[in-house]
């Protein structure tokens, strides 16, 4: 396995009596879209900035590159590049400007790539900064982080103002910085656009890591919820693993721990299947777990929150 | 609910969020405007308690030099007088200058902001922020000028006078109420509406200095010299108050009329495209902070200059009345001071740096306000350390001082020769206005240091200059001890050309001015960002 490119270990960070970071874990190794999702206020932003050396961490360690973010700065943002979740750029620079300054304070600019990515995100960047919307001024920072040729990205919900079709050309730009063999540090909280890119992803909650794995792995050790229709009723009710069943007649809805499936579907068979569909956890399921299991979610039980297959997140 | 008053809905409501926002603020400006109006008027009538001192005195203050800094010489031979004119224009001046930052505040910076939209979402008419600010610019003169009135009194003046030099207050902080709303819909830059505004405060301070200098109309062209007119103490001309009320009036409808012909957000002048393409020389973080503040620098050099050359154009006067007062010449002369021109020159050169220091101070800040902006992050996530980052704010400060100051030293060297054919001049001016080159360095460093170290209190800057504004024009008169004038920088700077030049404050100003710029380097690269 190659050397972590970004490696925090047990890092805490507080402002006065706000934790923010609380014993945060983050691993991401060279060459992989990491997915860092976690609610507002888990401590993302804050974790990112101690990556980028503006913030000095209490406890813990965190390495970038092998080296030390807050001491190596400037050498370390040689080869990386940054997209805040709020871009905000000086009012009187055109676009074009800013995404070239960028590119030169960070010692290398592709010009061939800046005017591709200008072309695909429909930038005009003749316009002041000042007449940019949100999402303008969010696609000059992504085009100035993106066409730049460096071994990382940090990108902290870089799409926020983004509409879908500008969503789908940054999805494209990630697959094609993965392909060359860019590593990526995408926070979010848009899930789907993390299921769609990441290889990896940490869940963090109130400055803490509460899970990290690939997304296979984190389905494991959850749920998988299933609706069947059987030709006779059957009774499920006891079954290890199970919970949240509803029958209406020969209709059956229940979920299940991944590793009681067999079991389930087992039982069902007894009762001869019809159809049957099941559907993996969503990472909306998974998300909500983690974020609900210990909060609002305590008294409702844990089982309930996963069966609620109707989960309305943005 | 009719659609007329549907555009002010709303207003009542705004007005009590700024009022609470801003209550410190507008408690400070109304408080210090009232204490220096009641010190003022303590110290005056401590200075002089027999009439022979106050007929002396007025005699010496009645010359140009004086009159074109403080405004129409009426009734100095009363304590009321004396007191108006001690005030005088400066006085107002700082009124003019509270209204504008306040109504500037709660209008294009709001708007600037994307603030004003969200209340605009609110059920809230299309006028009612604009009422509302007014509201507040209004309200604000009101108070300076009950308060001022009340000090007065409290001082034991008369009634009358009391209450005319508080209308006197009172209309200067609405006029410039009224220019502020209008600057406010002209553009859709904050900065250059505060530009705008502050512009033509100053130009009415110069104005009038003109006008009261040759007794002229051009006083009635300026606000502040026209609210002079009034005379408070020396036969109140009342009906002046009708010109002010026309001119709040208009001022108002102007700014109602832009506002209903514009969209949110934007100008009457509109933001042309720019370049593409970022032209080779924007790549390093001095260049970023000289191409921000290049625009910033250029009014400000050009607005400098044009006080100087103004104050040249006034030094044949004062050359005028010594001749025509041999009595006025002797006096100066048995006081072993320098020639009037030369005190003159030096006192013009002296408050007019003070005034160019809020550009350098204003130019180191920009470091602060890029970090609260969230600009400093992206930027200083690229290959650029902070210590590079600081110094690029740092040359560009003092790079803003040079400027200023060249800009002084020309406009006021230039036009005195000009006026007087003494080109010789020149240059001694430009050596007493580049004297302050390390007075102003030193508040660049104070203001980089609280920057540093105590980020929260950067804005505390500002207080070494209105402090040196304050000890430089009021000091005499509000009869400060010494060791207060003391802590000024300013007050260590020579008065060249006339007073002779001295190293060593010159040199512990420079040196303690780096050591102030070390520390805040020093403390930005241990402190967290943002």
């Amino acid at each position: 396995m190659t050397e972590a490119i970004i490696n925090m270990r047990g890092v805490g960070k507080s402002f006065g009596a706000t934790r923010a970071l609380d014993g945060l874990d983050l691993t991401v190794s060279a060459g992989e879209v990491h997915g860092f999702l976690g609610p507002n206020g888990a401590g993302k932003s804050t974790a990112i900035r101690v990556l980028l050396g503006l913030l000095r961490i209490d406890v813990g360690t965190a390495r970038l590159f092998g080296g030390d973010p807050w001491i190596d700065a400037v050498d370390l943002h040689r080869r990386l590049a940054y997209v805040p979740g709020d871009v905000t750029l000086w009012p009187k620079l055109t676009g074009g400007e800013i995404i070239d300054l960028f590119g030169r304070l960070r010692g290398q600019t592709n010009q061939r790539k800046r005017d591709e990515l200008i072309e695909r995100f429909e930038l005009d960047p003749t316009k002041r900064a000042r007449t940019y919307s949100k999402g303008n001024r969010q696609k000059v920072g992504l085009i100035a982080a993106l066409a730049s040729d460096v071994e990382l990205l940090i990108l902290d919900e870089p799409t926020s103002g983004l509409d879908p079709l500008m969503e789908d050309v940054f999805e494209d730009c990630i697959r094609d910085v993965r392909r060359d063999g860019g590593t990526v540090l995408l926070s979010s909280h848009i899930l789907a656009e993390v299921e769609a890119l990441c290889d990896r992803i940490s869940i963090i909650r109130s400055g803490r890591t509460v899970e990290t794995g690939t997304l296979a792995e984190l389905r494991h050790v959850t749920r998988t919820s299933v609706s069947a229709v059987t030709q006779r009723s059957v009774d499920l009710a006891g079954l290890d693993g199970v919970s949240g069943i509803i029958t209406d007649g020969n209709r059956t809805h229940f979920s299940v721990d991944n590793v009681h499936l067999d079991a389930a579907i087992t039982a069902l068979t007894r009762g001869t299947l019809i159809s049957l569909t099941s559907a993996p956890p969503t990472l909306e399921e998974l998300f909500l777990r983690h974020y609900e299991s210990e909060s609002e979610a305590a008294p409702r039980g844990r089982d309930n929150s996963v069966t609620t297959s109707a989960i309305q997140l943005p | 609910m009719s659609g007329r008053h549907q555009t002010v809905a709303g207003a009542g409501r705004l007005i009590a969020i700024s009022i609470c926002r801003d209550r410190i603020r507008i408690a400070i400006w109304v408080g210090a405007i009232v204490t220096m109006v009641w010190v003022s008027a303590l110290s005056i009538k401590g200075l002089f308690p027999t009439q022979a001192k106050l007929d002396a005195a007025a005699i010496a203050s009645s010359n140009p030099a004086v009159v074109a800094f403080n405004g129409p010489a009426n009734a100095l031979d009363t304590i009321g007088g004396e007191i108006v004119f001690q005030i005088g224009a400066p006085g107002l001046t700082t009124v003019g200058l509270m209204t504008l930052l306040m109504v500037l505040r709660l209008t294009r910076r709001e708007e600037e902001s994307g603030r004003l939209e969200l209340v605009r979402s609110l059920p809230v008419g299309r006028r009612a922020p604009l009422v509302a600010a007014g509201a507040v610019g209004f309200g604000a003169s009101i108070a300076a000028a009950v308060g001022s009135t009340v000090a007065l009194l409290a001082t034991g003046q008369a009634a009358v006078g009391s209450i005319a030099f508080g209308l006197e207050v009172g209309v200067v902080g609405g006029v410039f109420t009224g220019i502020a709303l209008v600057a406010a819909q002209i553009t859709e830059n904050s900065r250059l509406a505060s530009g705008m505004a502050g512009a033509a405060l100053a130009a009415s301070f110069v104005i009038r200095a003109i006008g009261d200098m040759r007794d002229s109309w051009l006083s009635w062209l300026s606000p502040i010299g026209w609210a002079q007119q009034l005379r408070p103490f020396a036969g109140e001309r009342w009906w002046t108050l009708a010109l002010d009320a026309v001119a709040i009036a208009a001022l108002s409808a102007v700014a109602m009329v832009l506002l209903d012909r514009r969209d949110l957000g934007s100008g009457l002048i509109s933001s042309r495209p720019g370049p593409a393409v970022a032209g080779a020389d924007l790549g390093s973080p001095l260049a970023l902070a000289f191409r921000l503040q290049r625009g910033s620098i250029i009014g400000w050099s050009m607005g400098i200059a044009a006080a100087g050359a103004t104050y040249g154009l006034i030094t044949n006067a004062i050359a005028g009345f010594v001749r025509d007062n041999p009595d006025m010449a002797d006096f100066l002369a048995s006081t072993g001071s320098a020639s009037l021109i030369d005190s003159y020159l030096a006192t013009s050169t002296h408050v007019t740096a003070l005034i160019a220091t809020a550009a350098a101070v204003q130019s180191i800040l920009r470091l602060r306000s890029e970090e609260t902006a969230m600009r400093a992050e992206p930027l200083l996530a690229t290959a650029v350390s902070r210590s590079s980052w600081a110094w690029s704010y740092l040359w560009v400060a003092l790079a803003t001082s040079v400027a200023v100051l060249a800009a002084l030293g020309l406009g006021l060297g230039l036009s005195t020769a000009a006026v007087s054919g003494q080109w010789s001049i020149v240059g001694s001016v430009l050596i007493g206005s580049f004297i302050h080159l390390p007075a102003m360095g030193f508040a660049i460093g104070f203001a980089l240091a609280l920057s540093g170290r105590l980020p929260n209190l950067a804005v505390g800057a500002w207080a070494l200059v209105a402090g040196g504004l304050v000890v430089a024009l009021f000091g005499p008169v509000l009869r400060l001890p010494r060791w207060t004038l003391d802590l000024s920088p300013f007050e260590h700077v020579p008065l060249f050309p006339a007073q002779s030049v001295r190293a060593l404050p010159l040199v512990v100003l420079v040196l303690v001015g780096m050591v102030l710029a070390a520390i805040g380097i020093d403390g930005l690269r241990r402190r967290d960002i943002g």
